[in-house]
């Protein structure tokens, strides 16, 4: 169809290349590779056991470990993330570098395939953390329901150690960890100016092993969840059985997404920002990204080895720490830490950097000190690896490290409190607007500050020595991860979505679910501190009567917490589907990403942005951070919402078609072309392009594209001309017809007269009649009008045209027939023949007056026949045309549709 | 950073128009501070002169806090209360990027505070942790295992751990080992905790004041029955301990 689209450095879509396999394909194949691998694993161990001579051959640790690694490198594989470096490795010599067929969503089902885009992948992280988010949660009023009362309730001691272990995991490792990594990877690459990410198809496999990984850790539940705590301890980890060895596999493969971020973030940022983006022009959120990839890069690898030990003591009879073989019990836990300690910060610093973006954008003032937050940043991380120790002040460790350990932790408070007053000092003398995220933005500091002023208490090494291992901790973690990790999250969550999904969120309800959280947070977790000074240590099922009182208070608020999220969700799956739209810097911020529609197009920028000045610089006249512009092509002048190059579209009977529809939304995705339509059309034929109109401009405004256009006199190249005279500097004309052989303006040859009267670029869209309904379905209105049989179409017409008129809708027209039984005779064929023929002229005519309609003949009476189309159709409205008999048959089945009968009409 | 820094727009925070309202709000905040600390019974009953020595340092540390956690808080309710945007005010804040001095100072002042904290940490630590001498001194060697404790001294074993208080003010030093996995040795009343590590000795000293029974609790997660891991702490007074040790070490004779 298209002749000579503007020449473009980058494929729109996969098309142009190979067809993508469908979404079947893919699973089909994840599906046989999980159970290759579990089976092939269960055949090595076997083999080689018998191989051995070991005298018993079943042991259910060391095949559980086996198939799951196994099998989850087996759906890996099937699902897709390896296809391009085996082509690599096996030397296909059809490879192509600039294979873009698995990047970007044009559907739904896009999201559930390996995608290499940054975007779909920041969704499809932000989908999957969320999942484990709420799954997590669901287990910690499970572990409130146990607390809830002294004694036991339903869990006993075992079962309540499987609960919070997996508890703390999930929110731990699939959802604090990797959140950020989710946003950022929407986020990071629009903030600097980049097209991607430097690795996108390292980028797919890191998402992937996402939930392979959480899966495993989840799934421990169903075989005897791990039950010593997310920080696992050896000796006791080594007697936990399936469900143990399922975490320290687990942990490996969320590891190994985590180190492959961080790597793919390092190099993106350190070589992919735009010209002019210094180190110290960059946002805060992406130095905070800097920072905390390094510490993943250099940390991971810690936990990663001690769950290889703990493993290997496990299944294969190490002694790494068997303290009765040589093996050093306290070791586990300086490894553990030297990972677990930094990854506090990796579960913090984007935060920090997230709170710095949302305060200067909603005081409207640059960031007071920002250098001094950005050296902050570096401090934290360089002195996060130097307090691991603090968590073993009581462990038995050398004692001498103890106080070392002591005085850099309580350091390390510095600049994390430097952070807190420059945010302060930025809100002095702003302009505060209180949206959804400011408000989390203020919660959090509120929330934080107690969590880090407990933090300093446990640094004391004498108070720590009464408060470690009680609910103080508990307190403090939640303080630390809920009022810290999660309220950033929230924020960043809703200060994003608008750019994330092009839609508004709902600000009341965002504002509900702030205060929900702020109060609810504070009732449940502020009391574990008296109780854990008190006496309660933590992670126990049964604790003394005398602190029954507040646990079921406690456990009341936890309640009202975890479904305050609910709210979160429902608004932001409803505002994504039907929120209003978002423009492209809802906010007036400076930095990238809101320089960019919303949600961005295929390749972030058109053209690469120079970058000209700091990301905060609120209040100086004329100051900007960068400047977007358009393609060379189109003359590279400065590229902003307002930016719309003319493209008059000349259409009349193939203006709803299906074709044209794609064309346009095709054209529209880099957001600087604005639809002129000029709809050529004889007197008597005008209601009918006018409706035409109608439904083309809604379909179009349905996906935020900009469009307008008006009915004219019947020449198409006049037409065309004056479109071009209305809109100055027109790039493109498209022209829609059906195919020659039912199309007067080809037979006429339109195309070359405009392309010769205007000398502009034309291409020729060629529809083909009766698409159009495949894609007009599920945006415009829908009326279902049921008949008497046989209805007269200019009867019709009018009794619908007005409705046709009133807003742009699509009909199907139901017509019962209801033939004499047995309905198989030749009478009864004959007649619906005759029906066939019939509707089919009735729809005919709808159509050429600008009608959009289909035609249902269906056996049996009105009820039935309604009853058989409600589910397909779903339409928003039915109108019944015929008796009172027919009306009542069709009320009776119609449920909540709104019914009407069609008056005026002469049938 | 492109733009001017500390021009002197910032002077607004020494406004003395300011002063008036911050102070009224710090006061509301710090006084519900003063309540939270005061109101609550937070500290459990001490019974040695370890535990007020970490009784002290706590305090010390609520105190602090509380001064922070007010000037944090007061600060930002003001600034949200008073630097509001009006409706349909599209302007900008004031292009502030920052006050070298004030910025020295919130980093200076804090390091300071901590720094004492870090020093103090370390002379309630040297005091708690010095060990008496060893006629002054009663040791017992101390056995985790799931789910139960098991104290040996005097030439005895028992479940409970009984120790005198009184004239003699003996100091208590606790050899802590573990047959198993994990655990760990906590008596909240004297606020010190101690790791029970399979393959490794470690100590723990206190000098029993008040007497009385009180829960010995596991602290480090040790499997199924760790909630129920628990034992008594017995503080006796010297005579009645002398009278439990002698009828303990003729009863443990007896049954060999």
């Amino acid at each position: 169809m298209a002749t000579h689209a503007p020449a473009h450095a980058h494929l729109h879509d996969g098309h142009g290349h190979h067809a993508p396999p469908p979404l079947s394909y893919w699973w089909k194949r994840a599906i046989w590779g999980t159970l290759a691998g579990v089976a092939g694993a269960y055949l090595i161990v076997l083999f080689f056991r018998a191989v051995f001579g070991f005298s018993n051959l079943w042991e259910p640790n060391v095949y559980t470990a086996v198939a799951a690694i196994m099998g989850s490198l087996g759906f890996l594989i099937g699902i897709g993330c390896f296809d391009f470096w085996g082509k690599w490795i096996r030397g296909d010599r059809v490879l192509e570098e600039e294979d873009h067929s698995l990047h970007g969503a044009s559907s739904w089902k896009d999201y559930f395939r390996v995608n290499t885009d940054h975007k779909v992948i920041g969704v499809q992280y932000l989908a999957t953390v969320f999942f484990f988010f709420m799954l997590g949660g669901a287990l910690a009023l499970a572990l409130r329901t146990e607390l809830a009362e002294p004694g036991k309730q339903f869990a006993d001691g075992e079962i309540y150690n499987g609960l919070f272990s997996v508890h703390a995991v999930l929110m731990i490792f699939t959802f604090a960890v990797p959140v950020f990594a989710g946003l950022a990877n929407y986020i990071l690459p629009l903030m600097i100016g980049a097209k991607d990410m430097a690795f996108p198809r390292l980028n797919a496999l890191s998402f992937w092993m996402l939930p392979v990984g959480g899966i495993l850790l989840a799934s421990s539940l169903l075989v005897g969840a791990f039950s010593n705590g997310w920080t696992a301890y050896p000796p006791l980890a080594i007697q936990g059985e399936a469900g143990q060895t399922l975490f320290q596999v687990g942990i490996q493969f969320v590891g190994a997404s985590s180190i492959a971020t961080a790597l793919n973030f390092l190099v993106t940022i350190i070589t992919m920002r735009a010209p002019g983006m210094t180190m110290w022009r960059m946002p805060l959120l992406v130095w905070a990204n800097l920072v905390t990839s390094m510490l993943v890069v250099f940390a991971t690898p810690f936990i990663a080895g001690s769950q290889f030990m703990s493993l290997f003591d496990n299944i294969m009879g190490t002694h790494f720490f068997d303290f009765t073989q040589g093996g050093d019990v306290v070791m586990y836990q300086h490894v553990f830490w030297f990972y677990s300690h930094p990854a506090v910060y990796i579960m913090l610093l984007p935060g920090f950097g997230i709170i710095s973006e949302v305060i200067a954008t909603f005081s409207r003032k640059p960031i007071f000190g920002y250098r001094a937050i950005a050296f902050s940043t570096v401090a934290i991380g360089v002195l996060g690896f130097g307090v691991w120790a603090h968590h073993m002040f009581v462990s038995g460790m050398a004692p001498w490290l103890r106080i070392p350990m002591m005085v850099t932790t309580v350091i390390i408070a510095v600049p994390t409190g430097v952070k807190v007053w420059s945010w302060l000092a930025t809100l002095w003398d702003g302009k505060i607007a209180l949206t959804t995220p400011m408000l989390f933005a203020l919660g959090f500091i509120f929330t934080f500050v107690i969590g880090g002023l407990s933090g300093v208490f446990l640094g004391t090494l004498p108070a720590d020595i009464h408060l470690s291992d009680t609910y103080f901790i508990v307190a403090h973690i939640h303080y630390v991860l809920y009022g810290g990790t999660v309220m950033t999250v929230f924020a960043g969550a809703y200060y994003w979505f608008p750019k994330m999904t092009g839609r508004m969120y709902n600000e009341k309800q965002g504002k509900i679910h702030f205060w929900l959280t702020f109060v609810f947070m504070n009732a449940t977790f502020f009391p574990m501190h008296w109780v854990g000074i008190q006496g309660m240590p933590r992670r126990v099922a049964y604790y003394s009567e005398r602190f029954a009182g507040i646990n079921r208070f406690e456990t009341v608020c936890s309640f009202i917490l975890g479904l305050s999220t609910l709210l979160f969700l429902y608004n932001m799956i409803n505002s994504w589907v039907r929120g209003p739209k978002a423009t492209w810097n809802p906010w007036r911020s400076k930095t990238l990403e809101w320089q960019v529609s919303s949600p961005p197009s295929l390749f972030n920028f058109e053209q690469t942005p120079q970058v000209v000045g700091g990301p905060y610089n609120y209040g100086i006249a004329g100051a900007r951070h960068a400047v977007v512009y358009l393609p060379e092509e189109y003359g590279g002048g400065e590229f902003a919402e307002q930016t719309r190059m003319p493209i008059v579209v000349v259409a009349n009977r193939s203006l709803t078609s299906g074709a044209l529809l794609d064309e346009i939304v095709h054209r529209a995705e880099p957001g600087y072309w604005g639809f002129h339509f000029e709809v050529p059309a004889e007197a008597a034929d005008r209601p009918a392009a006018e409706r035409r109109l109608q439904v083309a401009l809604a379909q179009l405004s349905e996906r935020g594209i900009s469009a307008d256009g008006e009915v004219v006199g019947p020449d198409p190249v006049a037409a065309a001309q004056a479109g071009v005279a209305k809109h100055g500097d027109v790039r493109e004309i498209m022209v829609a017809t059906y195919p020659t052989t039912d199309s007067d303006w080809q037979r006429a040859d339109v195309i070359d007269k405009v392309r010769k009267a205007t000398n502009i670029a034309t291409t020729h869209v060629i529809a083909s009649s009766g698409e159009e309904l495949s894609k007009v379905a599920g945006s415009v209105h829908h009326v279902m009008v049921v008949t008497e049989q046989a209805p007269h179409a200019d009867d019709l017409v009018a009794a619908i045209g007005a409705k046709a008129d009133e807003r742009p809708s699509r009909f199907t027209i139901v017509t019962p027939l209801d033939l004499p039984q047995p309905r198989w005779s030749a009478e009864a064929n004959e007649r619906r023949a005759a029906g066939v023929r019939n509707m089919t002229a009735v729809v005919g005519t709808l159509q050429s007056a600008g009608i959009i309609a289909q035609g249902e003949i269906m056996d049996g009476d009105g009820a039935e026949a309604v009853r058989g189309l409600l589910g397909d159709h779903g339409p928003d409205e039915i109108v019944v045309i015929g008796g009172s008999d027919l009306d009542a048959k069709v009320r009776g089945v119609a449920g909540l549709v709104p019914t009407t009968s069609g008056h005026g009409a002469g049938v | 950073m492109d733009g001017a820094r500390g021009d002197g727009r910032f002077r607004g925070v020494y406004s003395k128009k300011h002063l008036a309202p911050l102070a009224l709000i710090a006061a509301v905040v710090g006084g519900i501070c003063v309540a939270v600390g005061l109101l609550f019974n937070w500290s459990p009953r001490a019974i040695s002169p370890e535990a007020d020595r970490v009784d002290g340092i706590m305090w010390a540390l609520y105190w602090s806090s509380a001064v922070i956690f007010t000037i944090v808080v007061s600060v930002l309710i003001y600034c949200v209360w008073k630097f509001r945007r009006q409706p349909g005010d599209d302007s900008d804040g004031p292009p502030v990027h920052g006050n070298t001095m004030l910025e020295i100072i919130w980093t200076v002042i804090p390091t300071l505070l901590l720094a004492g904290v870090a020093a103090y940490a370390v002379v309630v630590i040297n005091r708690n942790e010095a060990l008496a001498a060893p006629a002054n001194r009663i040791d017992v060697n101390v056995n985790a295992q799931q789910f139960a404790w098991t104290f040996e001294y005097e030439g005895v074993r028992t479940g409970d751990l009984r120790v005198p208080a009184g004239n003699k003010k003996r100091q208590i030093r606790l050899n802590i080992t573990a047959s198993d996995v994990i655990h760990d040795f906590w008596v909240p009343e004297l606020r010190v905790k101690q790791d029970a590590t399979p393959g490794v000795v470690t100590h723990l000293v206190f000098t029993p004041r008040d007497l009385g029974t009180y829960p010995i609790v596991c602290a480090e997660l040790c499997g199924a029955g760790h909630g129920l891991m628990r034992s008594r702490l017995i503080v006796m007074k010297d005579a009645d301990y002398e009278a439990w040790a002698i009828a303990a070490r003729a009863k443990a004779a007896a049954t060999k």
